[in-house]
């Protein structure tokens, strides 16, 4: 449980000469269900790319499962931010879940028929599996959503990475979305990126707030420090105009009421 | 049409017409969905940097394009991976200065005029055996790359960063893709010309895209548009004796405005998102 699956040590990044991480330092247990919150442009995404090997760092030291991402971004499930790239894209359903079962070893480029049994389980998960033979433009946001966190799943990850996974969910949609990501966790560690607090606050297990410096804290509860850190002023300062404005004071402190 | 069969230019006119659709279906369809028709009109442009390269030197003309093509494919291909969002104006540099190299070599030439038009149009009635069969072996290549690599090319065209994470070599297939466009390119051309080269790269795929459930059903019915094309246009070609390129083309054109007519008139066939044409 708490052997780290992810250590970054003093990770800096900038893009065209400006700074977007700073000597950024983290671990995170296995098993963990972390919540990356801060505002945007703060660098959470970038995050996510850097440990997805996806981006080179400028400098610093990314482990995940204890080797360099490109080695491993093959155990690291993603569900992008942007599910609307290439609407017009002619591909079906179970072909884009499909895509999670490719794999750098696999020589001749064909898909067994466990594949598809397997592709199929995984959009029966997301309660996708009617949908599959459609085409990728005919649905609707949240309904591509979970496309994406079908084929996510499908490269049975150690590590699930979701980047504003919730964006185009209705509020119920969101926290059955939620509830699902609960159940994954049991077996998966997850990191969520969200700058919506409110119905991640009840199901995460730790928080990292990311404003170019990180900020890891190891419980659930937000703290005026928090804020402070996502908004750049005290709690006070910013509750009367933003935190009406985000719905998120309010929310949070229903939720620590209840615990 | 099966009069004028009896000739055997026009047996190769034909055929050479037959292939290139079959070869532009393939790449046509990884063009638009890989959003790459700019830079596959610079491919064609500078080609003729190569020509004339092969004019001056006096080396065979495949010697000098299929040399300089790709060089110049996989340098605009360079800059596209690493600074995105300046990669058209870039590749608007490389299509002139390779267009301009072309020219300045042929004046330079001495006592040759390559026709210009020809490289424009191509000269389909003229294709020689040889060539053929040359085409005949790019298309074979095609197909086993794609079929190879079919799952990795769909992943890559879909979501490039889903791809790379699940360990596809995202760079290398990109550069194979850009080097055979430029070699299609360059061997088409000289069959049925640069104006030619476009239109069948993108028109057919554009408008089967919207009724394909997937890049293989858009490469087969955008391989059989192009040839149903290409076989109308010689015909017209052959009839009223006037450019058979040009003929091509205006046949291709028709079909897109009608495809388009179609979309507005029964929308439910098609499967373009909607509002597509208004953005």
């Amino acid at each position: 449980m708490s052997q780290s699956i992810i250590k970054i040590r003093d990770l800096n990044f900038s893009y065209n000469g400006q700074h977007v991480l700073r000597d950024v330092d983290l671990e995170v247990a296995a098993g963990d269900f972390m919540a990356m919150i801060g505002p945007n442009g703060g660098g959470k995404t970038t995050l996510l790319k850097l440990m997805l090997g996806l981006l080179p760092a400028d400098r610093g030291r990314i482990l995940i499962l204890g080797k360099p991402p490109k080695e491993v971004s093959h155990r690291i499930g993603y569900v992008p931010q942007d599910v609307h790239i290439n609407k017009d894209f002619p591909v079906s359903v179970l072909d884009v879940v499909l895509m999670g079962k490719l794999s750098p070893r696999r020589g001749w480029s064909r898909h067994s028929k466990n594949d598809r049994v397997s592709a199929f389980q995984a959009l029966e998960k997301v309660e996708m599996a009617d949908f599959y033979e459609r085409r990728i433009g005919e649905l609707s946001g949240g309904q591509l959503q979970r496309v994406f966190v079908a084929r996510a799943l499908v490269t049975e990850p150690d590590l699930l990475f979701l980047d504003e996974p919730t964006a185009s969910i209705d509020t119920k949609g969101q926290r059955e979305f939620y509830v699902l990501l609960k159940q994954l966790n049991q077996t998966i560690t997850i990191i969520v990126v969200s700058h919506d607090l409110m119905v991640v606050s009840g199901y995460v297990k730790s928080v990292a707030c990311v404003n170019q410096r990180l900020h890891y804290h190891g419980h659930a509860e937000l703290t005026g420090e928090m804020i402070e850190l996502m908004y750049h002023c005290t709690a006070e300062e910013v509750c009367p105009v933003e935190m009406i404005a985000h719905g998120v004071p309010h929310r949070v402190l229903h939720t620590h009421e209840k615990e | 049409m099966i009069e004028a069969l009896q000739f055997e230019f026009m047996q190769n006119a034909l055929m050479a017409g037959l292939l290139a659709s079959l070869i532009c279906g393939i790449m046509g369809t990884l063009v638009i969905v890989n959003r790459i028709v700019f830079l596959s009109g610079g491919i064609a442009h500078a080609a003729y940097g190569g020509i004339g390269l092969a004019f001056f030197f006096g080396w065979p003309y495949l010697v000098g394009t299929i040399g300089f093509s790709p060089i110049m494919a996989l340098l605009m291909a360079a800059v596209t991976l690493k600074a995105k969002h300046r990669s058209d104006t870039i590749i608007g540099v490389l299509w002139a200065v390779g267009m301009a190299i072309g020219i300045i070599l042929i004046d330079l030439s001495p006592g040759y005029n390559v026709d210009l038009m020809s490289y424009l149009f191509g000269s389909i009635l003229t294709v020689p055996d040889s060539d053929i069969w040359l085409m005949l072996g790019i298309a074979v290549t095609i197909n086993c790359v794609v079929t190879n690599f079919y799952t990795d090319y769909l992943a890559l065209s879909y979501d490039e960063e889903f791809a790379q994470i699940r360990g596809v070599h995202v760079k290398a297939l990109y550069f194979l893709l850009i080097a055979l466009l430029a070699v299609s390119v360059v061997m088409i051309i000289r069959m049925v010309g640069l104006i030619l080269v476009i239109a069948l790269l993108t028109i057919p795929p554009y408008i089967v895209e919207k009724y394909s459930t997937s890049l293989i059903k858009m490469m087969i019915f955008s391989s059989m548009l192009s040839a149903i094309f290409t076989v109308c246009g010689l015909w017209i070609s052959f009839t009223f004796n006037i450019t058979s390129g040009a003929a091509i083309i205006l046949v291709a054109g028709t079909g897109f405005v009608v495809s388009l007519a179609m979309e507005r008139i029964l929308p439910k066939i098609s499967r373009r998102a909607p509002g597509m044409l208004e953005e």
